[in-house]
């Protein structure tokens, strides 16, 4: 953050996104898209889900950006996969 | 109302009905596309369900995603559970655990794809004009 007075809004790129979610759920392989870095859409594959129902399994994607759904990113749209 | 009724109110209305869908706008004029397809599945399983739109107080939609834990909407419950959101209700409709869940049978016409549903409508805006 430049230290400004105002916090900036910062636009993540489908990279980001991608690189955030592999670093926060351990063993986690993430395929992002974006056509305009609002709306996100996540293919994401992990050992971690194993055992979790599908709502547990998005939870812990969406604990990733807690706080950011509906501000800079305005969706995500989910798949995850167990691997 | 304070927030603490909302919630109360939010948590009595998913115990009250088996299939209830929280939602922006109404299932006949739904404000976004995901609940515009969400409420589209459930139509095409003709599976009764209870909606809540979230948008006319911001803390209906705040206190429901601190109840349920979950960040975005549309929510759909059966049973007191959450079953997801647009993404995991179209996986399960379109391999069929949707309507075992339910316990519904799918109607012969009922689409293999998840059905678009209608065009979203924008919110509403309750802007009264007294001028003309």
């Amino acid at each position: 953050m430049a230290g400004g007075r105002y916090p900036v809004l910062q636009m993540p790129s489908a990279d980001e996104v991608k690189t955030r979610i592999e670093a926060a759920i351990p063993g986690a392989q993430a395929e992002v898209q974006t056509a305009d870095e609002v709306h996100f859409s996540a293919l994401v594959r992990a050992g971690a889900f194993d055992g979790l129902s599908r709502v547990a399994q998005h939870r812990l994607v969406y604990d990733v950006f807690e706080g950011e759904l509906g501000g800079a990113i305005h969706a995500l749209a989910l798949k995850t996969e167990v691997t | 109302m304070s927030d603490n009724e909302i919630r109360d109110a939010i948590a009595t209305a998913i115990d009250d009905n088996d299939v209830i869908l929280f939602m922006k706008g109404s299932p006949a004029s739904p404000a976004c596309g995901f609940s515009a397809r969400t409420v589209a599945m459930l139509e095409a399983l003709e599976t009764p369900f209870a909606a809540v739109d979230v948008l006319p107080d911001p803390r209906i939609r705040q206190e429901l995603s601190a109840l349920s834990k979950w960040p975005t909407i549309p929510q759909l419950f059966h049973k007191g559970e959450l079953l997801g959101g647009c993404d995991i209700v179209t996986e399960m409709y379109e391999s069929g655990e949707l309507a075992t869940t339910l316990g519904v049978q799918a109607p012969g016409d009922a689409p293999e794809q998840a059905p678009a549903g209608p065009e979203p409508q924008p919110a509403p805006m309750g802007i009264e004009n007294r001028l003309g």
